[in-house]
């Protein structure tokens, strides 16, 4: 049994008094998880509007005369990093992380609370850094969210004096802030866990929180290295990246650097990404399938090696996104093979999903359509990767509208899903009310069919071979007419899509006052999260005495139990005749 | 119940939208069918399971849905369910990656017979070179790019000599043959696509890639930028035309080598100054303009623009499009200039005459168009004294109403939109930044300030 004795510390490690040590310095992980949440939030709504004026000027060219080719360019930069860093990894780890791993593990904090709060802060700064590049001359880079040099340092890319430096700034000190958080993360979880919480017993949102995490702690370190070196070139002049090369006729001093040794850094970094977001959303999710269809998870412990298989194998499966970037070929036959190995674990925890609900007793809460919405669109994000991971059908589909589609189903709409699936599930948690169910679920529907009918279709754009990052698709002969009429098409969907987040915010601000209120278990969850003895749970979270976990995170429907769940700090009944332990 | 229609009707919306959506690939006119065999099989497999784990799912929401009193089943674990679905995947991805990786082994090697061509990228125009008689490319680098030599050939590399240059967007291919495409570039990274021919791959400055194809279908198809190459990137096209030998042959001997390009003697201005006298009767004999005879400013402007204008209107890429009055005018005079060195004596003569200011006639809100200017100065330099290396004329200094007519003429499609006016094309994008005739006349009239 895992027991360690700084679990059972009784007293509280600080005591905050006044309103700025509670809320603002807060060294409480819930606060600095809701934090975290809002600013993602906040920030990943300007991306929204982003995203928006991207799908005005792509369904209907030349009517925006606010929309010039180099505002287009800073808009997709912006959009593609505030989402996949500032908003998908710091909500999932910084948030969802913050909030679910000591509540869920019994604990009654972070073991180092002060650096957790310092993370919090790196990471407000880097998102004020990052959107200060807004406001300086000539605005922020236009170099797309890859950053790929030469281009991103030279004339010719928007934003080339300030953007891309303050871009590269932003990064460094969001990974700072991330693994400051995401060692607290681990040790966390690997020293502070409560009695009788083994490994094999800890919810799958956990596994999938430190999964990423460690995947986030040893990834990060390329990104870091890879936008030091970038800035040296850009700054002094050092040419890690910059080959001899002429810049709009002029000859510059760079010489013997490698434009491909960036790519290498960036998507070393680039895919685990991938899995530093969706691990927390498998786990989590995995989580509301169970709570929700009132049924244990489906082959637990395979679950969780396959989340372990899944991390390890992102590792080296990178430059299946380089397959055209004029490395070797022969890397071809390696990354392809990894790559579609990675399917194998990935399609078990798909499996797994479904046959948790079959033979479930399905409850159709707001989080349990999202979390149902999330396999299907997973599915055909997961079968799209298929395509673009076997090296000789990535050939024509690499760098076309068919990227982008798989790769915002995979990773930007199904965790997205998640994550309001989350929110819905764990928002009575938070704040004692319960969102309004008839909200959550027009928001569900809309967002689902919305999401579906902007990223399925777009897919056949990209077989057409419509190339993706083109401000205007012009005339080519192999684009017929009604290509653009389907763009349009996309367009209005994906800002329909864009305007019902609103009733997602509307229904969050107002169910703080008005929600029903939720009691402390409003799902009959079994995990330790709704056993605390106050909702809100209080600073230190379990009053005088830490909780003891006496089963798996799983126990619902036990056979020869009444109840159709047992909590898992409940010692063993009599009758029950689980086999799990 | 509700939720396991909605993913009924997705699942059979989806499949349906793959079988009648008119939106597929794009008929294929390389050697490379077998990429199309292998994304079939992709389809098939995937498309399986699509319908199968989704339908069961749908099934699963219905059939298991909330019932008082229900009690779901106690499960935790199946091996041998596990053990078989794990199987069954295995075997799926295998089918998949088998043929892949049998495809992608003919991708990389690149047949023995294959004849080789070279590609060269820059922002934001595609460029060609072929090998001459010799079968050899010369060596090329960087340090040797200069206008007059913007492949930058090594003079002393015997090989380079006889290069065959294609200093323009458009190229010719034979058909039936493997090509090697050599890839170049010499900025940035670029990517070279044919999507007719399935294969791409991308332009790497410091480093030679490669694509191999043999083109298998006669005919003339785009050539695209796929890789984010700076702001221009979408503007970024070519076309290829692939024809028989015969007719292959023909063309690449009208191309000069890289020696003829070295050897290309300077205009002659005694002897352009009798053809100019043509020109003189709307231009001005100064070549000042003359905006009554709808002649603009010719002085001031630079040679290659010069040349590269007068010989479009004497292949006809200029000049003829129905609405375009004034250019047609200009065509039948270029016809007075029997030869390219004619071509080169006549504006070796406008550049000897002096580059006096014109008349302003354009008024606009300056620094509504110092704004807009910002567009055009990346390609046009930053006080539009025009730049090479972009293919972009200056014009600064020029006849203001003619940039206002030919800033419409790129809007309305009358210039810019013939086929093998790629570099008119790109202008044709970028003057749609200008929103109504206001931002022309500011734009102008900041122009008018330089």
């Amino acid at each position: 049994m895992a027991y360690v004795a700084i679990a059972d510390q009784d007293e509280p490690l600080h005591d905050p008094q006044s309103f700025i040590e509670k809320y603002i310095w807060s060294q409480d992980h819930k606060v600095i998880a809701i934090q975290y949440g809002i600013t993602a939030i906040g920030v990943g709504l300007v991306a929204l509007v982003l995203s928006g004026l991207m799908r005005l000027q792509l369904g209907f060219p030349d009517q925006f005369s606010f929309i010039d080719p180099s505002s287009y360019y800073q808009f997709i930069t912006m959009h593609g990093m505030i989402m996949v860093i500032y908003l998908l990894t710091a909500l999932f780890l910084g948030g969802f992380g913050n909030y679910l791993i000591p509540l869920m593990l019994g604990t009654r904090d972070m073991v180092f609370p002060y650096m957790n709060m310092l993370s919090f802060w790196a990471y407000f700064l880097s998102v004020i850094i990052l959107l200060a590049s807004f406001f300086v001359p000539a605005g922020p880079t236009g170099a797309g969210w890859t950053l790929y040099p030469p281009q991103a340092i030279l004339p010719g890319t928007p934003g080339v004096d300030w953007g891309i430096i303050l871009m590269l700034a932003s990064l460094a000190v969001f990974i700072v802030a991330f693994t400051m958080g995401g060692l607290n993360y681990i040790t966390t979880a690997l020293q502070a866990r409560c009695r009788g919480m083994t490994l094999m017993r800890m919810p799958l949102s956990v596994w999938g929180i430190i999964s990423a995490t460690v995947l986030g702690l040893l990834a990060f370190p390329a990104l870091l290295v890879s936008a030091i070196m970038m800035l040296l070139d850009k700054l002094i002049g050092t040419s890690f990246f910059m080959p001899a090369l002429i810049n709009l006729g002029e000859t510059l001093e760079y010489n013997g650097g490698s434009p491909v040794l960036f790519q290498h850094l960036f998507w070393f970094f680039g895919h685990p990404e991938v899995y530093i977001v969706a691990l927390p959303a498998f786990g989590i999710v995995s989580d509301l399938l169970s709570t929700h269809a009132r049924k244990n998870i489906f082959g637990y412990r395979m679950m969780v090696w396959a989340i372990v298989a899944i991390g390890g194998l992102s590792f080296v499966v990178w430059a299946h996104h380089m397959y055209v970037s004029g490395m070797h070929p022969y890397f071809g036959f390696f990354f392809a093979t990894t790559t579609l190995i990675i399917a194998v674990p990935t399609a078990i925890k798909v499996y797994n999903w479904v046959l948790t609900l079959w033979r479930g007793n399905i409850r159709l809460t707001t989080p349990m359509l999202f979390a149902i919405g999330f396999i299907f669109t997973f599915i055909n994000g997961g079968l799209t990767g298929l395509f673009l991971g076997n090296v000789t059908v990535d050939l024509p589909l690499s760098d076309t509208y068919f990227v982008v589609a798989h790769f915002h189903m995979v990773m930007g709409v199904s965790p997205i899903l998640v994550l309001f699936g989350a929110i819905y599930h764990w928002y009575p948690k938070m704040t004692g009310r319960l969102m309004d169910e008839t909200l959550g679920k027009w928001h569900f529907w809309i967002t689902f069919v919305g999401a579906y009918s902007v990223y399925y279709p777009m897919h056949y754009l990209g077989f057409l071979g419509l190339p993706r990052r083109y401000y205007a698709m012009g005339g080519a002969e192999f684009m017929p007419e009604s290509a653009q009429s389907l763009n349009a098409g996309i367009s209005v969907a994906a800002l329909t899509l864009g305007v019902a987040q609103l009733i997602f915010l509307y229904n969050a601000i107002v169910s703080l006052k008005k929600g029903k209120p939720a009691g402390h278990n409003p799902w009959e969850a079994t995990t330790l999260e709704w056993q605390t003895p106050d909702t809100p749970p209080h600073h230190g979270n379990w009053g005088d005495k830490l909780p003891v976990v006496h089963r798996w995170a799983y126990d619902y429907s036990v056979p020869g139990v009444e109840q159709d769940y047992i909590p898992q700090n409940v010692p063993r009944g009599e009758n029950e005749q689980s086999g799990q332990t | 119940m509700v939720f396991a229609i909605a993913l009924i009707i997705l699942i059979i919306g989806s499949v349906a939208f793959h079988f009648l959506s008119p939106w597929y690939l794009t008929p294929l006119a390389s050697n490379w069918d077998t990429i199309d065999y292998t994304i079939d099989i992709t389809f098939w497999v995937t498309g399986i399971v699509f319908v199968a784990i989704n339908g069961f799912l749908a099934w699963c929401v219905y059939k298991y849905r909330y019932k008082e009193g229900r009690k779901a089943d106690y499960e935790p674990e199946n091996k041998k369910l596990e053990v078989w679905l794990t199987a069954i995947t295995a075997v799926g991805v295998a089918a998949m990656l088998a043929p892949g990786l049998f495809v992608w082994g003919q991708f990389v090697q690149v047949p023995e017979d294959a004849w080789e061509m070279e590609v060269v990228g820059q922002q934001w125009h595609w460029t060609y070179r072929f090998p001459g008689a010799d079968g050899q490319l010369g060596a090329a680098s960087p340090e040797f790019m200069s206008e007059d030599n913007p492949f930058g050939i090594n003079p002393d590399d015997p090989a380079g000599q006889d290069d065959k240059l294609i200093y323009d967007p458009v190229v010719h291919i034979p058909s039936g043959k493997p090509m090697h495409a050599l890839l170049r570039a010499k900025d940035v990274l670029h990517n070279f696509t044919v999507p007719q021919f399935r294969v791409k791959m991308d332009l790497v400055p410091g480093l030679v890639t490669y694509v191999w194809l043999t083109p298998t279908v006669n005919g003339t198809y785009d050539i695209l930028c796929e890789e984010l190459c700076g702001v221009g990137h979408y503007t970024m096209r070519g076309r290829i035309t692939v024809e028989d030998q015969a007719d292959f042959d023909v063309w690449l001997a009208q191309q000069p080598t890289f020696a003829d390009t070295q050897a290309e003697l300077p205009g002659d201005p005694i002897a352009g100054q009798a053809s100019y006298a043509v020109c003189a009767a709307c231009h001005g004999f100064q070549g000042e303009g003359n905006v009554a005879m709808n002649g603009p400013k010719l002085t001031g402007q630079s040679a290659w623009y010069l040349e590269r204008q007068l010989k479009a209107y004497k292949r006809g890429h200029r000049g003829t499009h129905a609405q375009d009055t004034y250019g047609q005018q200009m065509a039948p005079m270029v016809a007075t200039l029997i030869d390219e060195q004619s071509i080169n004596n006549v504006v070796a003569y406008i550049r000897s005459l002096p580059d006096e200011p014109p008349q302003h006639t354009v008024q606009g809100d300056v620094a509504n168009g110092a704004e807009l200017a910002e567009g055009c100065v990346v390609c046009h330099g930053d006080a539009g004294e025009g730049r090479h290396y972009t293919n972009a004329p200056r014009y600064a200094g020029m006849s203001d109403w003619y940039l206002v007519r030919q800033l419409k003429n790129f809007q309305s499609g009358v210039r810019g939109t013939h086929p093998e006016d790629k570099y008119g094309e790109q202008m044709g994008f970028m003057s749609k930044q200008l929103y109504g005739d206001d931002a022309i006349n500011d734009v102008v009239a900041y122009i008018n300030t330089l």
